[in-house]
C-alpha cells in the first residue's frame, strides 16, 4: 500500500484534545460497579493514528465524545466518525481500526455499530453496510496485510 | 388465537475456539456438525440423551469454516471455508476424511449446499459467482458458474425436491435458478426483490412451493411460488415460475437476522437474531395461501450471550433445534407447544 505517496488531505484541520478524564472516587472503589459511558470508550479510540497522517483520530475530529452513544445495560454502543474530507478513500480503514479496537477492549456482550456522522462521506451508505456487515470484517481481520495496517493505527502513537 | 410456547434448553455443547458460524443436522436426526473460526468442523452425538463430541475434522482448511452441509444420503459432509474452497469429506475409511477440495471461487466461500438427490452441489463466494458442481463417483465436476448477483453472495439452497436452486446477497436480492433443458446451462430464472437490505438465509418449507428469507433490514418474508398458467392469473414468462412476497414479518426482530429454517414436519419457522434472541413463527389456522399470517409463538430472550448466527430444526425429530452462536457454543434446544 503506498498510502503516505499521495496525501489525499495535504493540510487537516487541528482540533484541540480534551482534558484528561477526572478519575472519582467511586470509581476508584473496587466494590461499585461502574458503567461503561460514552467517554470511557472516546477514551479507548481517540488515540487510534489516522492511516495517512502522524496525528490521532481525536486531532482530526474524526472522532468526538458528543458523537458516541452508550447504553450499557442494553450492551449497545454506537460511535459516529467524521472522515475529514468527502472523499477520503481511508474511510472504511479508519472504520475497521474503530471496530477492531472496540472489539479487543470492551466485553464481548457489547454490540457495536461504526457509522459514518452522516453527510460527511459520499458513500456513506455503503461504507455503513460494509463496517455493519459481521462476516466480512471477520474475513478481513483474517487477512494478515490488513491486520497489520491496522495495528499500526491502533497501537500507542509512536511519534 | 395462537398459544405461546416454550424452549427448553437441553444442552450446552462447548468445544469450538471463538464464534461457531453454522451447524447442521445428519438427515437422520442422530448427530450434528458444527464449523467456526477455529478452522475445524466438530461431530456431535447423543449418548443416554448427553451430547458429546464424537469426531473433530482439522486440516481441510487454512481459515474460517463458515458452513457445513450434511449430504442427502448422511456419508458426506460439504464444508466452505473464507480459504476460497469448498472441502468434502467422506467416511469410506470409517473416519472422516477429506478426498475432495472444490477450488475456483476467487475469495471466501460463503454457503454450501447439496441437492435433494445428492447429485448436485451449489457453492457461493464473496466473488458475487454461484457455482453448480456435478458429484459423480466421488468426482466434482463445475457444472456452471453463475453471474447473476452484482455483490457478495451469502447462502445457497436447493429446492427440496427438484433440481431448483435459490441464493441470497448481500445485494438484496434472492435468485432462482434452473438448468436450461436446450443447452444444459443453469440460468437464473428469477430475481426476488423486496427486501432493503443484505439478505442472510432462505429456507423453502416441505413442498418447495413457499420459501421464507431474512435479512439485515430485521424483518423475515414469505414468498410464493406461482408457476405458469397459475389460476389466479399471475403473469410468467418463458414458462418460469414466479415468486411474490406475501407476508412480512417486521417489528419483531431489533438486529439483523442471521439464519432462518422452516421446519418439514412441523412447518414451524425458526429465526437466529443478532440481539441474541431464538424466535419461532407459526401460521394462522384461518391463513389465506396468497396472504399467509404468521404469529411470534416463541421468543427465548438471552438463547445466547452473543449473536445467533444459525439455527436448524432437526429434520427427523419434531420440535428439537439446534443453535450456533459467537459466544462459541452450540445448543440444543426443544420447543414445548
Amino acid at each position: 500500500m503506498t498510502m503516505m505517496d499521495n496525501l489525499e488531505n495535504i493540510n487537516p484541520k487541528l482540533y484541540k484534545k480534551v482534558e484528561d478524564r477526572q478519575v472519582t472516587a467511586a470509581e476508584e472503589d473496587e466494590d461499585i460497579v461502574d458503567a461503561f459511558d460514552a467517554r470511557e470508550v472516546f477514551d479507548i479510540i481517540r488515540n487510534i493514528n489516522d492511516p495517512e497522517h502522524p496525528l490521532t483520530l481525536e486531532e482530526l475530529n474524526v472522532v468526538e465524545q458528543n458523537l458516541i452513544e452508550v447504553n450499557d445495560a442494553e450492551n449497545i454502543v454506537n460511535v459516529k466518525f467524521t472522515p475529514t474530507i468527502p472523499h477520503c478513500s481511508m474511510a472504511t480503514l479508519i472504520g475497521l481500526s474503530i471496530r477492531v479496537q472496540l472489539l479487543r477492549a470492551l466485553p464481548p456482550r457489547f454490540k457495536v455499530c461504526v457509522e459514518i456522522t452522516p453527510g460527511t462521506h459520499i458513500s456513506e451508505t455503503a461504507l455503513n453496510k460494509q463496517l455493519a456487515d459481521k462476516e466480512r470484517v471477520a474475513a478481513a481481520l483474517e487477512n494478515s496485510h490488513l491486520v497489520e495496517v491496522i495495528n499500526n493505527c491502533v497501537c500507542v502513537s509512536k511519534y | 388465537m395462537l398459544t405461546m410456547g416454550s424452549l427448553e434448553l437441553k444442552q450446552n455443547l462447548s468445544g469450538h475456539r471463538g464464534r461457531v458460524w453454522s451447524i447442521c443436522w445428519h438427515p437422520k436426526g442422530t448427530s450434528l456438525a458444527s464449523c467456526g473460526e477455529d478452522k475445524t468442523i466438530r461431530i456431535w452425538q447423543a449418548t443416554n440423551s448427553n451430547w458429546i463430541t464424537t469426531m473433530i475434522l482439522t486440516e481441510g482448511h487454512t481459515r474460517t469454516i463458515r458452513e457445513v452441509a450434511w449430504s442427502p444420503c448422511g456419508s458426506y459432509i460439504a464444508s466452505a471455508s473464507f480459504d476460497a474452497t469448498t472441502a468434502i469429506w467422506d467416511r469410506r475409511s470409517g473416519e472422516f476424511e477429506c478426498n475432495a477440495t472444490l477450488e475456483g471461487h476467487e475469495n471466501e466461500v460463503k454457503s454450501v449446499s447439496w441437492s435433494s438427490s445428492g447429485h448436485l452441489l451449489a457453492t457461493c463466494s464473496r466473488d458475487k459467482s454461484v457455482w453448480i458442481w456435478e458429484a459423480k463417483d466421488d468426482e466434482y465436476e463445475c457444472a456452471s458458474v453463475i453471474n447473476a448477483h452484482t455483490q457478495d453472495v451469502k447462502k445457497v439452497r436447493w429446492h427440496p425436491n427438484e433440481d431448483v436452486l435459490a441464493s441470497a446477497s448481500y445485494d438484496n436480492t434472492v435468485k432462482i435458478y434452473k438448468e436450461d433443458m436446450i443447452d444444459t446451462d443453469w440460468t437464473c430464472i428469477h430475481t426476488l426483490t423486496s427486501h432493503t437490505s443484505t439478505v442472510w438465509s432462505l429456507s423453502f418449507d416441505k413442498t418447495g412451493e413457499r420459501m421464507v428469507t431474512v435479512s439485515d433490514d430485521k424483518t423475515v418474508k414469505i414468498w410464493q411460488e406461482y408457476k405458469s398458467g397459475n389460476t389466479i392469473g399471475i403473469s410468467t414468462a418463458n414458462n418460469d415460475s414466479v415468486w411474490k412476497c406475501v407476508c412480512t414479518l417486521s417489528g419483531y426482530h431489533t438486529r439483523t437476522i442471521y439464519d432462518v429454517d422452516w421446519c418439514k414436519i412441523t412447518g414451524l419457522i425458526v429465526t437466529a437474531c443478532g440481539d441474541d434472541i431464538i424466535r419461532i413463527f407459526k401460521e394462522e389456522s384461518d391463513s389465506d395461501i396468497h396472504e399467509p399470517t404468521f404469529s411470534m409463538i416463541c421468543s427465548m430472550n438471552n438463547a445466547h450471550t452473543q449473536d445467533v448466527n444459525s439455527t436448524q430444526w432437526n429434520p427427523a425429530i419434531a420440535g428439537q433445534i439446534a443453535s450456533a452462536s459467537d459466544d462459541g457454543l452450540v445448543k440444543i434446544w426443544f420447543y414445548n407447544e
